[in-house]
């Protein structure tokens, strides 16, 4: 024990580390009233930790090339030792990394973390989101299956819509005229190498953003308002050892969850992983009905209710990017009185639920092939989707507001 | 030696160092975005192909591969021309004015023979490759359809000529490859400069 604490002191003296701990650690006093809606941030790092480490053991196996990517992956999945395992945490992973970041974002909408003064952790928090769609869209390719390669095939050519330097600018994405193998190879440099680089970098961000303005809580209101004689909220507990050991909870069940994905229903019924991408890529048929992976449906179904305008795509990829992005704007569109939806009035409340009917609703039908029908409801939902930005400036200002309590409560 | 600072004199070495920063930095991030442009090799891909179309019965579609592409070649029965100019109103661009096809197929049937119908299968919406879905009316398509490609991705709809249809996501007509015939049977996609062997 003192050989341990000497040399804790040794590079103690060479490196702030009891320092860095109390800071991040056992001196961050977050709000003692969180809820369970406070366990998706750290659940969301330990899901990049595990896509980080299978995603390496995948790579041992894998193959870049548009000749054995396909072959590779049954090879992992058939003749690898626990390769199989490997590639369905892999996916599963992917899957629940957006089912607890949208709950994570879903969570700083509810009680308005994004407000002041946390707008750019916000945005830090947004481009991590935009970050991992990219990381997701390129690790889709990689298996180099029919729903693979069309996907990728739809998504760039998105690209090739903007005006003027469209064509140069898919192009430039693919490395080729068309999907090919060096688009396969780049997208598997940017999908192991470049974006988690970047993502492990924005998320490490995203932490000193939190841990320097604090964290939020389901009251909306400043901890930091009420300090004691110590100069330590009186609202506030240390995060460990009180939240780690919550979070613990929170890891447990999470993890008996993935596992029962794993193991029992890794392709979850086509959701998680599609049945026409179990074909290898076919540049010459598209299948019958493609859709993309849950988690970008309700874009691509913005995408595909908005019908071309002058000759030219362009319309739906902007409203579907618009979409996409348009919750970096909440912390300057949000005029209310308070922050959380405990104190908020009627009129916000049914306009977040509008706002949650039709992201899930356009998430359903961006599954659905097209009809008429669909399309229709595609676009009523769309509105009310955007809606929902668009009015928040007015319907925040006028909705009746309830009095915020001075000290955090216990619901 | 004054303790003065000249400020002005920082501020003018300040924005030279930061603007000759700025152009290395352009110049070497060059060959970075070169390297993601198409290489070489994939520039020299897309050679023309000849294909053999004395095996495609009436109504029916072969496909083959052109610069990675589908390209489809129909034989078009009567029936199918004799449907073809019924619905130009139903049609965004009828008669090919934005030029979708090379000049020698910009006439009713877009093609240089009225039965043989060549035309990359790429949905000019998004990229994918439309179904063939040659029968007339069936039951998934509605009664208005006159046969013709159904893109499943979007639900772009295009007709025996693979003009596009009002109302489709994709905003004009399926492109026609440059294309010629070598001899009556003998096709040659991605090159339409006459050779001695016409």
């Amino acid at each position: 024990m003192k050989l341990l604490n000497d040399f804790i002191g040794w590079v103690d003296e060479r490196f702030p580390l009891i320092e860095t701990w109390k800071y991040h650690l056992s001196e961050y006093y977050a709000p003692k009233n969180f809820n369970f809606w406070y366990f998706f941030g750290s659940l969301s790092l330990l899901v990049f930790v595990i896509q980080v480490l299978s995603g390496i053991f995948l790579t041992m196996s894998y193959k870049p090339d548009a000749l054995f990517a396909f072959a590779s992956v049954e090879y992992i999945m058939r003749d690898v030792q626990s390769g199989w395992l490997m590639r369905y945490i892999h996916s599963t992973g992917a899957s629940l990394f957006f089912v607890v970041v949208y709950l994570h974002m879903f969570r700083g909408m509810m009680y308005g973390s994004y407000r002041k003064p946390r707008e750019l952790l916000w945005i830090i928090g947004v481009v991590i989101y935009l970050a991992l769609m990219a990381e997701a869209f390129m690790g889709y390719l990689l298996p180099w299956g029919q729903m693979s390669f069309w996907g990728a095939q739809v998504i760039v050519n998105l690209f090739s819509s903007v005006p003027f330097v469209g064509n140069e600018l898919s192009v430039l994405i693919r490395g080729d005229y068309v999907i090919s193998d060096a688009t396969l190879n780049r997208f598997f440099a940017l999908h192991v190498a470049a974006i988690p680089l970047v993502l492990a970098g924005i998320v490490f961000v995203h932490l000193i953003a939190l841990h320097a303005v604090g964290s939020n809580n389901p009251d909306g209101i400043e901890i930091k308002k009420n300090k004691g004689s110590n100069g330590i909220p009186l609202d506030g507990i240390p995060f460990h050892p009180y939240y780690t050991v919550k979070d613990m909870v929170a890891v447990v069940i999470f993890l008996m969850v993935f596992c029962a994905i794993v193991f029992f229903a890794p392709d979850m019924g086509g959701y998680f992983l599609e049945a026409n991408n179990f074909m290898p890529a076919n540049p010459m048929q598209t299948p019958a009905h493609i859709a993309p992976v849950w988690y970008f449906t309700p874009y691509y179904a913005i995408l595909r209710a908005v019908p071309p305008m002058f000759g030219s795509q362009f319309p739906g990829v902007i409203a579907m990017g618009i979409g996409a992005i348009a919750i970096v704007f909440l912390p300057w569109l949000d005029r209310g009185k308070v922050k959380s939806i405990r104190y908020r009035g009627p009129i916000y409340k049914a306009f977040l639920a509008s706002f949650v009917i039709s992201f899930i609703g356009l998430g359903y039908l961006g599954m659905m092939p097209v009809t008429p029908t669909y399309t229709l409801i595609s676009q009523v939902l769309s509105v009310v989707y955007f809606a929902f930005f668009i009015l928040m400036p007015w319907y925040t200002k006028i909705d009746k507001c309830k009095p915020e309590p001075d000290r955090v409560t216990f619901k | 030696m004054t303790d003065k600072v000249d400020r002005s004199k920082r501020r003018l070495l300040l924005a030279a160092t930061s603007a000759a920063g700025g152009v290395a930095a352009v110049g070497v991030a060059t060959p970075f975005v070169m390297s993601f442009m198409p290489s070489e090799r994939a520039k020299a891909a897309g050679a023309p192909v000849e294909v053999d179309i004395g095996a495609i019965e009436p109504g029916t579609m072969k496909v083959v591969e052109w610069q990675g592409k589908p390209v489809w070649i129909v034989r078009r029965n009567q029936e199918m021309l004799d449907l073809l100019p019924k619905h130009d109103e139903e049609l965004t661009d009828p008669t090919g004015s934005v030029p979708q096809q090379p000049d020698y197929c910009n006439n009713p049937n877009r093609s240089i023979k009225p039965e043989i119908f060549v035309v990359i299968g790429i949905c000019t919406h998004l990229g994918c490759s439309p179904s063939y879905r040659p029968e007339v009316a069936p039951a998934d398509l509605g009664t208005a359809w006159a046969g013709g490609w159904f893109c499943p991705c979007h639900g772009s709809r295009f007709d025996m000529a693979a003009r596009v249809y009002k109302g489709s996501p994709a905003p004009t007509n399926l492109i026609i490859p440059p294309h010629q015939y070598l001899s009556d049977n003998l096709l040659l996609i991605g090159d339409d400069k006459k050779k001695g062997a016409a």
